[in-house]
């Protein structure tokens, strides 16, 4: 019943998307504008009944309707409320229903905002938001459909199909098999929505690029229309980024919280081309500029977006074999290329009218050094996609599998992460149009020289890898630059205004909150970076078979087994939870409790670490294996991660600064005045 | 099910076949064995992938399969194995997929070749960019001087004008 009703919202929305791109065409071309109004409340009805659809599935998750096969593979009867719930999108079927969800309540939020002065861009931002949701639709109405039954057939076969067969009755299974273990951790219930928000606020930017394209009306206004919602993707993106790191360093007990997986990396790319999209866009805003390049990175960004969505869940990309296999591979591809194609053939047609408005002028300008950040972002972006994509081109060829590891992503990306952390440093301190040697060498000069005054106290302090001191080198030089810029500018309204040092700092960064926002996540990611170098460079770890009382010593150390026991509880879990004593320096700091969840629904084990956190190092135990029984012995792996912490704290403070600079303007006038400024006369 | 089993004996004879085999062939190159710590075992294992887990390292695969091969490594290395020996060796068994990155031979050489030719590609493109705009910049020299102090002005009457408004 209740699986019918959710079907039939879906289908209706995609008969409803399909009238909405029709009557958004038809008003377009025979100026009806009655039809354009029309065809957006048509983008404005698909949000009540995706909704619908969606309440569906939760409601046949949390009342256990193992009929449906979605349900019974994502859920069972001891799953506590909130875990059925956020089962939504927990598997391939309900993800895809969410994502479109998420979409259209976005796509909905922007037709409904005032088009007076935009009013050519509105139907062609519905044609691109429609055509993107019925491609999601139509996947799980006719691929991947989550209102799926268990039929039982007159001959005791049982199948799966949304209606049922001749003569068959519908077969309930008593118990479902239960979510991924893995999954059940609060990081992963907020990450894949952070990541989904994200994916699909970025379509918004693609839709009005594409509507400026169409139109012709290629000034930077819809760059300015879309900026905010940029910035929102951008910060969900990173958001889920960051959870879905500290996801890996909580649950999957390989000591570390980002492995370089095909996975990982799917939701990376769209983050890279959409932060170098960030940073181009003002080269547009302020020079006149780029406006191709634009074009380009947002119609990346899109295409890795559909890429990601399709990538995170299906694993499809594992080997040539699973994607022949699944319907959904060819389809994601045919629609990656399709929309590819259209959007690059559009922006051809353009091309003579996105010509530079201005030329520029020196090298070292901040406009150049902008370009030098693009380049090096679209080079982490090369490594990243030819790496996920050559098993699969090996393996067509050659027919020999490969993997593509870590140590491969490493190397390659290593040098490029540096030299972006330079231009950070760099960029900052060179003005629009024209900068020389002298006038950037000057302003550098200072923050160079404490940094330098930073390395040295690394090498009395025992440090000798060249490559951690150069490191630790430009993490130093991005925090004095960053700091020395906010002085500055705090120094001046000190000067000008008469304020106070606090009230200076406050109405400094509230008055310009998109480059002083801009500058706290360039601190955050120098924290980001301290914390990856520290485990990166620095990681031990030790493995050791301990008697109950005997220890275990990694640097300075060393951890004691005291006890370990064996339980079910109510949720369905065998959990083996073992305590041990932890020492630094031979003085005790406290307990840690490392546990293995045997899961008996899913029949999977999860491995929990005990961690032991401060700004200097973590120190992180798993417990591998035990004497069963008797539990008088057990196999510890334990990592000494040296400064890890900075990469959570970083992410915070990026997602501070994201939030300084999206934050939608009260004064909106002043501000749009300030941030038209053509700013930094650096060496003043 | 006697079908089963027979195939069952039939590998397991195979096995100790090919272990003792292999054990005698080691075993004549190194009489003792030589004690083996968990972290060497890791230390070999870190730089495996089993082609069941994908994406976990081998020090880390909580699977039977991803253990049996981890003891198979602590026997390699009791018996003197060098590390490359040990990698060699599951390489030839278990195809190239097991190495944490494609051998250097062959179509795997374009893995490591195409992204620094990419990236140069980007460089070149990007200075020739860089360049034709600069001589776009010395013809138009003067009327981007005008705009931009024209510009500038604007700004500074802006603020000006703000800091006034500020100040009452």
């Amino acid at each position: 019943m209740i699986a019918n009703l959710g079907f039939g919202a879906l289908f209706i929305t995609f008969l409803v998307a399909l009238y909405g791109i029709a009557a958004a065409l038809w008003g377009e071309f025979k100026h009806k504008p009655e039809w354009v109004d029309s065809a957006r409340n048509a983008m404005l009805l698909t949000f009540p009944l995706l909704s619908v659809s969606a309440l569906s599935i939760i409601y046949l998750l949390v009342t256990n309707h193992y009929e449906v096969e979605y349900v019974s593979s994502v859920t069972s009867r001891v799953m506590p409320l909130y875990l059925k719930v956020t089962a939504l999108w927990g598997g391939q079927a309900g993800s895809l229903v969410f994502w479109s969800w998420l979409m259209s309540s976005f796509a909905s939020a922007v037709t409904l905002r005032k088009w007076d002065r935009d009013r050519e861009f509105l139907p062609w931002v519905i044609v691109v938001a429609l055509v993107t949701l019925a491609f999601f639709v139509g996947l799980s109405l006719f691929v991947e459909n989550p209102f799926n039954r268990l039929w039982q057939l007159a001959g005791g076969q049982v199948v799966e199909k949304m209606f049922p067969p001749r003569g068959a009755r519908l077969f309930t299974p008593t118990d479902g098999r239960g979510l991924n273990p893995l999954l059940r951790h609060p990081g992963m219930i907020i990450h894949p929505p952070m990541l989904y928000l994200g994916f699909v606020s970025f379509v918004i930017p693609y839709a009005f690029a594409m509507a400026a394209l169409i139109t012709g009306r290629t000034d930077d206004r819809w760059i300015r229309l879309t900026r905010r919602w940029t910035l929102w993707a951008w910060l969900f993106l990173s958001l889920g980024l960051i959870l879905g790191a500290r996801w890996a360093y909580d649950v999957l007990g390989w000591g570390g919280y980002w492995g370089w997986d095909p996975v990982e990396i799917a939701a990376f790319m769209p983050w890279l081309t959409g932060t170098a999209f960030l940073h181009s866009v003002m080269i547009q805003e302020k020079r006149g500029m780029l406006k191709q390049w634009n074009m380009v990175l947002i119609i990346l960004t899109y295409d890795l977006v559909i890429f990601g969505t399709f990538l995170t869940r299906s694993g499809v990309l594992s080997s040539v074999h699973a994607f022949a296999q699944s319907a959904i591979g060819p389809l994601f591809f045919a629609f990656i290329g399709l929309t590819f194609i259209a959007s690059m053939s559009l922006l051809m047609h353009r091309w003579n009218d996105l010509k530079a408005q201005a030329a520029m002028t020196s090298l070292l300008s901040r406009e150049a050094l902008f370009l030098l950040n693009n380049l090096l972002f679209l080079g982490i972006l090369v490594v990243c996609f030819w790496g996920v994509i050559f098993p699969l081109l090996s393996e067509l060829v050659t027919g020999q599998k490969v993997t593509v590891g870590p140590p491969f992503y490493e190397r390659a990306t290593g040098p490029l992460f540096a030299a972006l952390l330079f231009l950070m440093a760099v960029a900052p301190l060179s003005a629009w149009g024209h900068s020389t040697v002298k006038t950037l060498g000057r302003a550098l000069w200072k923050p160079a020289a404490l940094s330098v005054l930073v390395v040295v106290l690394a090498l009395v302090a025992g440090y000798r890898n060249v490559f951690a001191l150069l490191a630790f080198f430009l993490i130093a030089l991005v925090v004095t630059v960053t700091l020395y810029e906010y002085q500055r500018g705090v120094r001046a309204r000190m000067k000008r205004h008469k304020e106070s040092l606090g009230s200076a700092l406050v109405e400094l960064v509230r008055r310009n909150r998109r480059r002083y926002g801009g500058y706290l996540i360039h601190l955050s990611v120098a924290m980001l970076a301290l914390g990856i170098v520290g485990i990166e460079m620095f990681q031990s770890e030790t493995q050791g078979t301990l008697q109950i009382g005997e220890s275990l010593q990694l640097g300075n150390y060393s951890m004691s087994y005291d006890s370990l026991a064996v339980f079910d509880t109510p949720d369905g879990r065998n959990v083996a939870r073992a305590v041990v004593s932890v020492y630094r320096n031979g003085e005790y700091v406290g307990e840690l409790h490392p546990r293995r969840d045997f899961f008996y629904d899913s029949g999977q084990p999860m491995t929990i670490p005990g961690v032991r956190s401060t700004l200097e190092d973590d120190f992180y135990v798993l417990l591998v294996d035990w004497e069963e029984i008797s539990t008088q012995s057990a196999t510890f792996k334990v990592y000494h991660n040296p400064l890890v912490q900075w990469v959570w704290l970083g992410g915070i403070a990026f997602i501070i600064g994201t939030l300084v600079a999206a934050w939608p303007d009260r004064e909106r006038k002043e501000t749009v005045a300030l941030s038209a400024r053509p700013h930094a006369m650096a060496a003043d | 099910m006697r079908g089963l089993s027979l195939k069952h004996v039939l590998i397991l004879l195979l096995a100790v076949v090919l272990v003792g085999l292999w054990a005698s062939q080691a075993h004549a190159q190194e009489p003792t064995p030589i004690p083996v710590t968990d972290d060497q075992v890791n230390a070999i294992a870190k730089q495996l992938y089993c082609p069941v887990c994908e994406n976990v390292p081998l020090d880390v695969c909580g699977t039977q399969a991803c253990a049996q091969w981890r003891a198979l490594i602590r026997e390699q290395l009791s018996k003197g194995w060098t590390e490359e020996q040990i990698k060699q060796y599951f390489a030839e068994q278990y195809g190239a997929r097991v190495l944490a990155e494609p051998p250097r031979q062959g179509l795997n050489w374009l893995v490591y070749i195409v992204p620094p030719v990419a990236l140069l590609l980007g460089a070149y493109l990007l200075f020739r960019g860089l360049q034709n705009w600069r001589r776009l910049a010395q013809e138009e020299t003067v009327a981007l001087a005008e705009a931009e102090s024209a510009e500038e002005d604007k700004y500074l009457k802006q603020l000006e004008e703000e800091l006034k408004r500020r100040g009452d």
